[in-house]
């Protein structure tokens, strides 16, 4: 018996053939196991394509899983806080899962292929967990990861764009919708989704299609500003959004090691997620718990004075930097909003809209170091939520 | 519109009895369902041949909690108490065991014996106290109760001086071959102490975890064994017949499908006759894997939950041979008024781990480890007169045995048995009229326990109060609301010893007046 | 004639690790040693040509960073470098490789199940979370729990702070980790057998113990809460061999002014009046000391260097009934030259790890039988390593060092000493095992070292050849450790201490145990602490 050696290297995205072609900088970082381009000409610039026409990201990489059979809406219903049963075939749900604990384990979109028939989406893996939530049900998870192929299609021009491929129903694709269409005798999947908070689709195809569709979609997009763009553009777009992040904002609850390093979905400004009339989802004891009693973290958007974004910084409850009351996750300065933004996560009772923090910056300015207090306001809304998001049909803008 | 009750009790073992039984006591209108016609669960005594009766399960009372016995004012009716144990030599040179006291291994070991089991005694003692409770939580959440509870057992374990606690605390994680060997020098002594330590176990007395076993079969009264009279059923019988005084209502043949689950909690169950039954409060004396994985169904708990209960260890090992005899076979250097006594072939402590090896790769012992006794020489109930049952419990018989249990396979592991009893008991084959084999896939598919193990459960420092069955679900009370468990599965394990239904029924009153 | 403040017994790293710590408190200590070399179990040897060899033990992950950096061992020329990867060959021909890569070890896993491969970072998680809560304890003296004394009850208390913020879950969890078999905790992360046989060797090397031996999973733990530079559970090995710890050592010992001779066998630890005197060599010669400090294990402390008549008859006992079995022998060979194994592919990553020739968990349990029936395992658990591969002082370029840890391994063949002809048998046994997935491995030998527990005891002086001087047991852990009540470092007479392995925290190559007592010593000395503190992690 000969074995094949498993890949050494990091993998190739199916569209590497195309992302090679326009790379520029030779930025790369690994992505479960895959080279991801941090950026491809200008990572400043592949960001205004997300804002101004239109931005490529490759989401091959995306952890995804089949999950079909008999039991397919009462797993994922238990498995996730939010309701399920709402989610009609053709419709996608952002949704977040718990351990018994209610600590999130991570975030997702689970897409309703068809009925009783669902991709979940997600960046961590979880084969493990799916599998002990499956115990005493009859239903199938496969993991589909290296079999589809994806691209979050994203920006003002998207509609426009997709226009192009001739998508019937793509008029009257609301947000969090998805439909099923014809790509060269594949089934080429579009959902209004997308990690940007701006207008946007995700399109999804079996690997073997993914060059040609790359080349349909930017023939299709040459007169609209297409741009295939990196993970630096995109995570400043995301930011904007408000968008969380494992391993920038909260950790799998499941990989903390030392206690206290999870976070609930009420701990990450989801409640809206996590539906207490479903009589069990994994985690509803623990959640009822503390919503009774109050929960101990709260996850920010903050609205930072000044212009120097706040990485790694402290966030106090006063000026005079004692005793800090939390940590910002995520922060940048926002080009289209101007404004100085951060995500943080900030003990209770700190941290309510409204609330005035102080974060304490430290910025570099020709190898000199600077500290700055600044004062930071606790925000409702996302930073970046434009109405061309929810028109549809979409404008062609 | 279903008939309601204050409280369902799922099974009729004797644990159910207790719980169910406390229930009715503390003002609760019980109904008590059970599969098999009989009451009794495990705890149960059948004909298994024409005019031949024998416990089916457990032949030996050792470990009823004398609280069990006070708080239903229970008397059970014994035909023997104090029995000694014969730890069987193929030359008739056996060790006597009763108390305190051995016979037969030299004055050595009968006073390393002696302090050994007092020694025993003092830490069965104190175990005792936390085998009659409902295990305290830990962590934030745990009530302000469990945390004097846990300060209480620290306190007990200094109360016993400095150098017992010390041992005790070098003991409790220990195994018992590494004890018997440094405490006796005859091995017949040491096998007949190794198999007290991993009966009803996936054990070897080589396996740390084995002093815990061995001093939870102490805990209570010291193991003095009795023989209820009527077999092991007398004492369900008992136990039935104190719940229905107390008002509880028992109804036998009636198998349970599923315990209902409305909105997020218990709300009764429903028969596998279609017969349906209102309750907020379901007590199962079921296993937890049968209750969770089966009537409940996973779909109504969480995830790691179910995952804990999934991966409860629940490989029976312990087979029962019953034998009828047409008189009773001879031993040498048995005298003849001693055949009420419990017999064992452990002749040492190699000798059960050896046995043990063959059960961790789903083979049966090549050379089995025996607890013999003839039930019907004491209580001649159970035999047509001059004739004799045997009762013999045999280790190990895995669940899981590789090639499956079949006739064929049920028919070697007798063979083996009688092989093996022949060097004792040379003349027993020719008194054999009937035979009978229960093995662990028989006792899970005719006393509906998961892997016919004993304990609903192994019985480990792993799965032992905190962690009974598991963590955050040992105070009886399942993480759905209005359902309990009863069973052995529960704090503190298994044994005819009706703790884990007096814990819970006194956790659920409790729980219940707070409410 | 001249008395010391203090005599070491022993110069493992152990013995020097504490003589160096009361040298540098400004004590005049000295250390002995009966071979003629330095190093106890953690010796680099010359035995053929120009081969050196690790023939005790053979990688390096548990010594303490603290002491590491305290003592200025770089300096005094330790250096360890990690090595990475491992291999588990299957008997059908197949191979489970244990990839350094993070991705890479995923896609590997997931070769065999995709469930597996993620359960591993679970696994992972849960597993590092014990290794964090018994780190703490590593360089702190276990709390006697009968005892009323500030210090003890401050210790429990943090011994229960630690325990306690951990979250009621991760509670149970623990206690249950505590207390299970290895072979069930995998249970309950993985499906796949030969995954679960390649993590569970970690679970019973250097003890009795079986996979299913409750208590085992604890073990697994003692061999991942090492580190090399702050990468949790790597190994590595020292360059120049195990040698270079204790030689290291004696370098820092002695620039701390101690004296070390070697060729000095201690005889009797010599007591008068319930307090020890110092110590009578087999030589003849006495040498006196205020403290006695010995870094044997505890049986060949109080049962042959003592006077039965010295010592407490409780205690006589207890150490009698010690529990340091003989479980695992090795195999030192030399090689003319890198051995194929075709299994792999070519230039595989994985041919710088370790390698296993068992894949399932019935195989690792059925060599335990063995031990119990009174032989070595016929299928034995081997951890075989080639250190030569990245460390090019041990052999010369192009020839190889290879040492084979191999279990089960018995003190006795039922019951009796092993005669040399068993002791070549149970050499061919390992050798017959690797030749299965290595055909040219046999003809490229050059000399082998056999060592069975008789010449681990007879040499290294580990009572039994255990090399944890002491199983790891529950009953032999924490303040149970060596014995209960003497768990603090301090002997049964006046003025004696124990600083091997024998006590907390038990045995590899970590050096806590010579560092917390020299810890006790100073303390009841009334000298300021020197010794380090654990480096720490929130």
């Amino acid at each position: 018996m000969s074995v094949q050696e498993v890949e050494q290297g990091r993998l190739r995205s199916p569209f590497y053939p195309r992302q090679s072609e326009l790379d520029r900088l030779n930025l790369w970082h690994e992505w479960k196991g895959f080279s991801s381009a941090d950026g491809f000409f200008d990572t400043g610039l592949e960001y205004f394509s997300v804002r101004n026409s239109t931005g490529v990201f490759d989401i091959s990489p995306m952890t995804k899983y089949r999950i079909t059979g008999p039991d397919s809406l009462d797993f994922i219903d238990r498995l996730v806080t939010r309701d399920m049963q709402k989610i009609r075939p053709g419709r996608v749900a952002y949704a977040a899962w718990c351990d018994d604990q209610g600590q999130v384990i991570d975030d997702g979109t689970i897409f309703h292929l068809r009925e009783g028939e669902y991709r979940l989406c997600s960046q961590e893996r979880h084969m493990s967990w799916f599998r002990a939530a499956a115990i005493g049900m009859d239903v199938d998870i496969a993991d589909e990861t290296l079999d589809i192929a994806a691209l979050a299609v994203q920006g003002p021009t998207s509609y426009s764009i997709l226009r192009q491929l001739d998508i019937p129903g793509l008029d009257e694709l609301k947000p969090f919708g998805l439909l099923h269409a014809d790509f060269e005798g594949s089934e080429l999947m579009v959902s209004r989704t997308g990690f940007t908070g701006d207008l946007g689709y995700e399109i999804w195809i079996e690997t073997k299609q993914a060059v040609p569709l790359w080349d349909a979609l930017f023939e299709a997009g040459r007169l609209y500003g297409i741009r295939a763009i990196g993970t630096a553009a995109l995570d400043l777009a995301r930011i904007e959004a408000g968008f969380i992040q494992a391993y920038s904002d909260f950790l799998p609850a499941n990989a903390t090691v030392r206690p206290g390093r999870s976070r609930s979905p009420l701990e990450l400004g989801l409640d809206w997620l996590v539906d207490f009339k479903k009589p069990v989802f994994n985690g509803r004891r623990a959640l009822a718990k503390e919503k009774r009693r109050g929960s101990t973290w709260r996850l920010v958007k903050l609205d930072i004075e000044g212009n120097k974004p706040a990485h790694h910084s402290y966030i106090y409850p006063a000026p005079s930097g004692q005793k800090e009351v939390g940590f910002i996750t995520s922060a940048a300065w926002s080009p289209v909003c101007k404004q100085n933004i951060a995500l943080g996560s900030v003990r209770t009772p700190h941290g309510k809209p409204g609330d005035r923090l102080w974060v304490e910056i430290y910025y570099q300015r020709e190898m000199h170091w600077s500290r700055v207090m600044a004062e930071a306001t606790v925000v409702e809304q996302p930073f970046w939520n434009p109405a061309r998001r929810r028109a549809t049909p979409p404008g062609p803008y | 519109m279903a008939e309601r009750y204050d409280a369902i009790v799922v099974g009729a073992g004797h644990n159910g009895l207790v719980c169910a039984a406390l229930l009715a006591k503390g003002g609760k209108k019980v109904l008590v369902l059970e599969a098999n016609e009989r009451v009794g669960g495990a705890a149960v005594t059948r004909e298994f041949a024409d005019g031949y009766s024998v416990s089916s399960c457990a032949h030996l009372l050792y470990q009823l909690q004398p609280q069990v016995e006070k708080d239903l004012g229970l008397k059970p009716a014994l035909v023997a108490s104090g029995l000694h144990t014969v730890a069987l030599a193929k030359d008739g040179k056996h060790v006597r065991i009763v108390g305190n006291e051995v016979s037969g291994a030299g004055q050595d070991d009968a006073d390393s014996y002696r302090r050994f089991h007092a020694r025993m005694c003092r830490y069965a003692d104190l175990l005792k106290t936390y085998v009659n409770q409902t295990p305290p939580r830990l962590g934030r959440d745990a009530p302000k109760g469990d945390m004097l509870t846990l300060a209480r057992l620290g306190f007990d374990l200094r109360r016993l001086g400095r150098t017992e606690m010390r041992e005790f605390l070098r003991l409790i994680g220990m195994n018992i071959y590494d004890e018997v060997v440094e405490r006796f020098g005859s091995q017949l002594l040491r096998g007949a102490i190794s198999l007290d330590a991993v009966t009803g176990t996936h054990l070897g007395p080589r396996s740390p975890n084995t002093i815990l076993t061995y001093l939870y079969r102490l805990a209570g009264r010291h193991a003095e064994l009795c023989q209820p009279a009527g077999g092991m059923g007398g004492i369900a019988e008992a136990l039935a017949e104190r719940a229905r005084s107390f008002g509880a209502v028992i109804r036998t043949g009636m198998p349970v499908r599923r315990i209902v689950v409305e909105n997020g909690r218990a709300a009764g169950v429903e028969c596998e006759n279609g017969d349906a039954f209102s309750s907020w409060l379901v007590v199962s004396n079921a296993d937890p894997k049968t209750t969770i994985m089966k009537l409940v169904g996973t779909r109504h708990v969480e995830t790691g939950f179910t995952h804990r209960i999934h991966h409860l260890r629940m490989r029976g090992n312990v087979a029962k041979l019953h034998l009828a005899l047409d008189g009773l076979p001879s031993m040498s250097g048995v005298d003849k008024r001693e055949y009420g006594d419990r017999f064992i072939i452990a002749p040492d402590e190699n000798y059960v781990e050896r046995a043990f090896n063959h059960a961790k790769y789903g083979e049966t012992s090549a050379s089995p480890v025996f607890e013999i006794t003839f039930p019907s020489f004491r209580d001649t109930s159970l035999a047509p007169t001059g004739k004799h049952v045997m009762s013999a419990i045999v280790q190990y018989a895995p669940y899981a045995l590789r090639e499956g249990w079949s006739e064929k396979s049920k028919k070697a592991f007798i063979d083996t048995c009688m092989q093996v009893m022949a060097d004792y008991l040379p003349d027993l084959a020719g008194r054999v009229t009937a035979t009978e084999l229960l093995t662990p896939a028989d006792i899970e598919s005719q006393f509906h326990v998961t892997g016919g193990h004993w304990h609903h459960g192994e019985l480990a420092l792993d799965a032992f109060l905190f962690t009974r069955p598991v963590g955050g679900a040992a105070q009886y009370a399942m993480p759905l609301d209005g359902l309990y468990l009863c069973g052995a599965g529960a704090h503190p394990g298994g044994g005819v010893s009706g703790a884990a239904g007096r814990n819970a029924a006194r956790q659920i009153l409790k729980r219940e007046k707070s409410v | 004639m001249k008395t010391y403040d203090a005599i070491v017994v022993g110069a493992g790293h152990n013995g020097l690790t504490n003589a160096a710590y009361l040298a540098k408190s400004g004590l005049d200590v000295l250390c002995v040693e009966k071979n003629e070399y330095i190093g106890g179990a953690s010796v680099s040897r010359n035995l053929y040509k120009d081969w050196i060899y690790s023939n005790c033990s053979y990688v390096c992950s548990l010594l303490r960073p603290e002491i590491y950096r305290d003592l200025d061992l770089a300096r005094h020329g330790l250096q360890v470098t990690p090595y990475g990867g491992g291999t588990v060959f299957m008997e059908n021909g197949d191979y489970l490789g244990n990839y350094p890569d993070h991705e890479v070890h995923y896609r590997e896993y997931a070769r065999f199940s995709k469930a597996d491969a993620d359960a591993y970072e679970r696994y992972s998680a849960d597993t590092m979370r014990q290794c964090r809560f018994i780190r703490d304890f590593l360089l702190r003296t276990p709390p006697d729990p009968t005892s009323f004394k500030p210090k003890d009850l401050k210790e429990l208390a943090h011994l229960g702070a630690r325990f306690f913020e951990m979250g009621e879950q991760r509670m149970y969890d623990t206690i249950r980790f505590w207390t299970m078999s290895v072979a069930e905790y995998l249970d309950e992360y993985f499906e796949t057998d030969v995954i679960k046989a390649a993590l569970s060797g970690s679970g019973i090397i250097g003890t009795a113990l079986g996979i299913h031996s409750p208590g085992t999973a604890y073990v697994l733990l003692h061999h991942y809460m090492g580190e090399v530079d702050g990468n949790m559970g790597a190994w590595g090995y020292a360059r120049g061999g195990m040698g270079a710890v204790a030689n290291s050592l004696a370098g820092a010992f002695q620039s701390y002014g101690g004296e070390l001779r070697t060729d000095a066998g201690v005889e009797q630890i010599t007591v008068k009046g319930g307090k020890v005197t110092g110590v009578a060599l087999s030589s003849g010669e006495e040498i006196r000391a205020r403290i006695v400090v010995s870094a044997m294990d505890v049986k060949r402390t109080f049962l042959k260097c003592m006077d039965k008549n010295d010592l407490d008859e409780d205690f006589y006992h207890r150490v009698k009934h010690f529990k340091i079995r003989g479980s695992s022998g090795k195999l030192n060979i030399a090689l003319d030259g890198m051995p194929t194994f075709p299994a792999l592919p070519k230039d595989s990553p994985l041919l710088d790890g370790d390698m296993h020739f068992i894949d399932s968990m019935e195989r690792m349990e059925r060599a335990y039988d063995d031990w119990k029936a009174g032989t070595w395992s016929k299928d034995p658990y081997v951890d075989m390593v080639i250190p030569t591969v990245c460390d090019p002082t041990m052999a010369p370029p192009g020839k190889h060092f290879m040492s084979c840890f191999v279990q089960y391994c018995p003190a006795q063949i039922e019951g009796r000493d092993w005669t040399d002809e068993e002791r070549d048998q149970f050499g061919q046994t390992v050798i017959d095992q690797i030749s299965e997935y290595s055909p040219d491995f046999k003809d490229l030998i050059l000399h082998v070292e056999g060592r069975t527990p008789k010449e681990i005891d007879n040499e290294a002086g580990l009572t039994e050849g255990n090399i944890f001087h002491g199983e790891l047991t529950m009953d032999q852990l924490l303040f149970n450790r060596p014995i209960p009540g003497y768990a603090q470092y301090r002997g049964p007479v006046g003025g004696l201490y124990m600083c091997g392995s024998s006590t907390h925290p038990g045995g590899g190559v970590m050096a806590a145990p010579g560092c917390n007592a020299a810890r006790e010593i100073l303390a009841d000395l009334k000298r300021p602490d020197i010794t380090p503190v654990n480096f720490g992690d929130d």
